[in-house]
């Protein structure tokens, strides 16, 4: 299915006239009217912005204009990057419905390289899971097993790539939830150094750890993308220019000569399997001439307890702007305060509510400095001791997930277990350092695996790199390419 | 009557910065338009927005608190929680704990030093209307939000509790307000909101006992209102203290109508505003060249503008009340700017003060544009008698009113040509001569003749359309009778 | 540290109002049990002797973000309404405001 080429080589053939954008952002659509109704990756389809968008990449190639990096390639875009005009709901109740008026920075970032827009992907609620569950509409299936999840909070993101829809989606990833998914999926998962994609018009959750990432087949599509809409935002205070030189331009240097450590807390998480293709990946890096050795970061382990105090108080204020009042649901009643109450209580899943609650217990007069700030100081101690292993390596390996993907339903009424989900992610939030999950070899039970490459701040260039290596050496039952796929213009292993 | 009771007051007052957009938003910063006009995702708050800290805010920000002598400090801001619908995100981006001004010092006229404890940034919330039949919040049956306001600049200025009464508090409002002017932070528009006064009221026996429990009286908004307000206040927590009652320490609204606070009626709780870092703004940290720009850039403060206009008239002893009064008008309108520039071209010191607080005053808004040079000819053209005190007050208001801008042009078109000795000598003739019997009294003698000085000066005025200098007049009409008869 | 009590129903019940939300008592008892796990957990972060050590609020080091003080169109009212959920004169309506501002 020709939609299912990787985004470098769509551009390419767009952009040189060899295929038309519209052809292809069509194939697209009829995929996902197809098949998607068996995965629910998509929670809303736009076809008419698709074809117009294409339409328009069309004509600026008839007319020898440049359309972009990026011309034609069908994207998916996580619900909580708002879109004007087009629904953007975070896959909650209190936002059914809700059209921004304006377009998040990425957003037009991607519309200006010629992207083409083909829906709206489905998530957990606010972003807040591992596993895509507590969406208000449903759950996302594994395109590899759909009786598991695909991961969170971008399942619908990764499901929608892993299943040959789109060569590219975006998620966003606050503790895990590019990488993770990604992960599950089978496809590569980058979370960017903080601050270097502009975070305006993504629905906030934890503002400290939100970043926006791609989620691609390749690894090469994923330099393409965030050099696309990585660089500094005027209306993001938070905002960095992106690295140079170009990430895409210095993939293929190669890892001789780089020294890799392998993060020991972070493999004795994981299940047997996991860890057995993180030692296969520390293998082929070794063999592609690096210097590998295992490295001991105890913090590590303060991680899970230190985000889950910080993420939910940063949420439990971001998310008090869903009262009633501006847009979104609102619940009748006879007083602004109960209307507030009506109208968040039945606008918000459980998930939410937990963390709501959880956040603004932390931040409470009485529990913000046994809570909150002391899980800012354990923050400090987790910068300092990354900054001393990154003295030592150019980058860091370890899994992404502790397991593959798990049955749906299986630890949806755990929370603590669904946390545990996260603790190979986090470290890389709180420290705000880029980290890439990238397929490697297969669980026991055939699903995939994602070994993740971490690395200092800015330094997207040396962890993509090394994800290149480990993409061309990627073991026997590594997913090529997505369920169903007859495999024309699958990703080069 | 307060009695031996010492009263103490402190005041949070928030004043809107002039600046031509919102703090976080590039949205314009505009009083009265249309509702929901100024608007944009980060000042209503939509999903996904973010704020950028306005460069200007910060610069009037440490102007304010250069002018009130703070140090200026690197600073954060922080969330402050709180449901409201005025507040678009339901939490406030203020300063808490590391604000950019702490430690100055306001002096009142009277020499009385106030501390400012610190004066930070924070936005402003959007306005409620309420429907109802009082117009008022209690009784509404529904509310309307309008979020232009919602993201102006604040900068919130509190001083420490070093006031002993309404009258002096309505001094540091009012030394204050020509403080803010002058920095070019504020427009001192109260009637419009620029200022918001907050006042925190307690009493006790003597100054060496412990400080009493305070209210607050919220939103003030004249200078008469803060005085009445507390002197209220002070008046009924010494009422209940004398009596055997405890103050509650409470929230109260100051109603202008009845004369009196109120308690408010939500239930008085301790608001716990959750404050942590804002995660979307980073620190600032202005560093000494930034500083020195703004603080090399601020214009002379009213303390200042009034010693100097002070220093003009000569420094001989205390001035005449008459005088003070003068030069705390003059600099309150902003016109001693005006006043220097005409005695620098030549015009009489205590003229200029007096025209400029008195006539100019009339139409301060006017005078502020007053070319310096057409104030100082038209000054010196009085003092060296080329017009009579009445004609350059009639020239003054021509130029007030934009009607010309060359004094001897206007006094040229008004036919106010200096009157010859012999003009007016004809003019008395003609008068006298119109009139024998008055004037044969007059030629009398006496008190009853002396009466007729006026009663021929107002034929003369009315002869020669005001022209007439009165005095010379009358030294014209006695000099025509010659020595008075014995 | 350690002798903190454990999270308790009154203490959801507080936080739950001050979020605007409201729970029932089956959803109370439920959600106690696992909030308080999750704080359970946090003992390790929360149980250390951190005291030296400064709050990082921000991975970044960036200083001074600053924008010039120039006017940017407004969006347009029309569309920002029409996602209101009950709108009069121009303004968000609301039921009636019970008591000020804090």
């Amino acid at each position: 299915m020709p939609a299912r080429a990787p985004a470098v080589r769509l551009a390419d053939d767009v952009r040189t006239g060899r295929r038309s954008a519209r052809e292809i952002a069509d194939a697209a659509l009829a995929a996902i009217v197809a098949d998607d109704p068996g995965v629910g990756a998509f929670t809303l389809v736009t076809e008419d912005l698709a074809r117009r968008q294409a339409d328009a990449v069309d004509r600026a190639v008839a007319e020898g204009r440049d359309p972009g990096p990026m011309a034609g390639v069908p994207v998916g875009l996580k619900d909580n990057l708002c879109t004007r005009g087009i629904p953007t709901t975070c896959s909650s109740r209190i936002l059914a419905g809700w059209r921004p008026p304006y377009d998040a920075t990425v957003v037009e970032r991607l519309r200006g390289a010629g992207a083409v827009v083909v829906g709206k992907t489905n998530m957990d609620e606010f972003a807040m899971g591992s596993s895509t569950e507590t969406s208000a509409t449903g759950p996302t299936r594994n395109p590899h097993d759909p009786l598991r999840v695909p991961g969170g909070s971008s399942g619908g993101s990764a499901a929608s790539v892993a299943a040959g829809f789109v060569p590219v989606a975006l998620g966003s990833d606050t503790g895990g939830s590019v990488r993770q998914p990604a992960a599950l999926c089978g496809v590569v998962g980058l979370k960017p150094t903080y601050g270097t994609v502009s975070r305006y018009g993504l629905v906030a959750f934890a503002s400290s750890l939100d970043q926006i990432g791609p989620l691609t087949t390749t690894v090469a599509d994923a330099a393409l993308v965030y050099d696309v809409i990585g660089g500094h935002d005027p209306l993001d205070s938070t905002s960095l220019e992106r690295p140079h030189p170009r990430v895409a331009d210095v993939l293929d240097d190669g890892v001789a000569g780089l020294t890799v450590g392998v993060v020991t807390e972070l493999v004795d998480a994981a299940a047997a399997d996991v860890a057995g293709s993180v030692a296969a990946a520390a293998e082929a890096l070794a063999a592609a001439g690096a210097r590998v050795e295992d490295v001991s970061i105890p913090e590590t382990r303060l991680g899970l307890s230190a985000y889950y105090l910080i993420a939910p108080g940063e949420a439990s204020s971001n998310l008090a702007r869903y009262d009633g009042v501006r847009y979104g649901l609102r619940v009748a009643a006879p007083d602004t305060t109960a209307m507030n109450v009506a109208t968040r209580t039945a606008g918000f899943g459980d998930e939410v509510k937990r963390r709501i609650m959880l956040g603004t217990y932390v931040l409470s007069a009485g529990y913000v400095d046994a809570y909150y700030n002391q899980a800012l100081r354990a923050r400090t101690r987790m910068i300092a001791a990354f900054d001393a292993a990154y003295a030592r390596f150019d980058a860091l390996i370890g899994p992404t997930s502790p397991t593959t993907a798990f049955p749906l339903g299986s630890k949806i009424d755990d929370p603590m277990a669904m946390y545990r989900n996260d603790v190979c992610t986090i470290p890389s939030n709180l420290t705000g350092q880029p980290a890439v999950s990238i397929p490697f070899g297969a669980g026991a039970d055939g699903l995939p695996v994602g070994v993740q490459v971490l690395g200092p701040s800015l330094e997207e260039a040396t962890v993509l790199r090394m994800a290149a290596v480990l993409e061309a050496a990627a073991p026997p039952g590594t997913p090529p390419v997505p369920v169903g796929a007859s495999s024309t213009g699958g990703a080069v292993r | 009557m307060t009695g031996t009771w010492e009263v103490v007051v402190g005041l949070e007052v928030h004043c809107e910065l002039r600046t031509r957009t919102k703090l976080f938003c590039g949205c314009r910063n505009a009083f009265g338009g249309e509702p929901n006009t100024d608007i944009c995702p980060v000042c209503v708050g939509l999903p996904g927005a973010l704020p950028v800290l306005n460069r200007r805010a910060v610069d009037l920000a440490m102007a304010i608190g250069t002018a009130l002598g703070c140090e200026i400090r690197p600073s954060t801001f922080h969330r402050k929680n709180y449901f409201y619908p005025d507040q678009a995100k339901n939490y406030q981006i203020s300063q808490y704990d590391e604000p950019i001004n702490v430690n100055g010092c306001l002096e009142l006229a009277d020499g009385t030093k106030v501390g400012i404890v610190r004066a930070h940034l924070e936005e402003d919330t959007g306005k409620t209307v309420h429907a109802g039949s009082s117009g008022r919040i209690h009784g509404a049956d529904y509310s309307l939000v309008d979020y232009n306001r919602a993201g102006v600049p604040l900068v919130e200025i509190v001083s420490a509790p070093d006031l002993r009464s309404g009258e002096q508090a309505r001094a540091y409002v009012t030394e204050l307000r020509g403080i803010l002017v002058a920095s070019g932070a504020s427009d001192g528009k109260m009637e419009e909101g620029s200022m918001r006064v907050d006042a925190n009221v307690s009493v006790r026996p003597t100054s060496a006992d412990p400080f009493g429990t305070r209210c607050e009286i919220k939103n003030l908004n004249s200078v008469r209102s803060i005085g009445r307000a507390i002197e209220f206040e002070a008046a009924r927590q010494i009422e209940l203290l004398e009596s055997g009652n405890e103050v509650v320490q409470e929230t109260r609204h100051w109603d202008e109508d009845a004369g009196r606070t109120v308690t408010l009626r939500s239930k008085e709780e301790a608001y716990d505003y959750r404050y942590f870092r804002e995660p979307d703004l980073v620190p600032l940290a202005p560093d000494l060249e930034w500083r020195v720009s703004v603080s090399a850039s601020l214009d002379l403060l009213p303390r200042a503008r009034r010693e100097r206009l002070a220093s003009l008239l000569g420094d001989d002893g205390p001035l005449p009340a008459s005088r003070g009064d003068q030069i705390v008008t003059v600099v309150g309108l902003g016109l001693d700017d005006l006043v220097v520039a005409a005695v620098d071209s030549g015009a009489p010191v205590s003229l200029a003060l007096s025209r400029a607080a008195n006539e100019a005053a009339t139409d301060a808004e006017a005078a502020r544009r007053l070319s310096a040079s057409a104030f100082a000819e038209l000054l010196v053209m009085e003092a060296d008698g080329s017009l009579t005190p009445t004609q350059a007050k009639a020239v003054l208001g021509d130029l007030l009113a934009g009607t010309g801008d060359d004094p001897a042009a206007l006094a040229a078109a008004r036919g106010f040509e200096a009157m010859s000795a012999e003009s007016l000598a004809e003019v008395v003739a003609e008068v006298v001569a119109a009139h024998p019997d008055e004037w044969e009294r007059f030629r009398a003698g006496g008190e009853k003749a002396d009466k007729l000085i006026g009663f021929f000066t107002g034929l003369v005025m009315r002869s020669t359309s005001g022209q007439a200098d009165g005095k010379e007049v009358a030294a014209e009409l006695r000099r025509r009778r010659g020595p008075e008869p014995t | 540290m350690a002798d903190r009590p454990r999270l308790g129903r009154e203490d959801v019940a507080h936080v739950a109002a001050l979020a605007r939300l409201s729970l029932s008592d089956a959803e109370l008892d439920h959600f106690t049990e696992q909030l308080a796990q999750v704080l359970d957990h946090a003992e390790d972060v929360a149980s250390l002797d951190l005291s030296g050590v400064a709050p990082t609020a921000h991975a970044l080091a960036l200083t001074n973000v600053v924008r010039d003080d120039v006017p940017v169109p407004s969006l347009d009212r029309d569309e920002v309404l029409a996602a209101a959920p009950e709108v009069e004169d121009h303004r968000f309506r609301v039921p009636p405001i019970l008591g000020e501002a804090p």
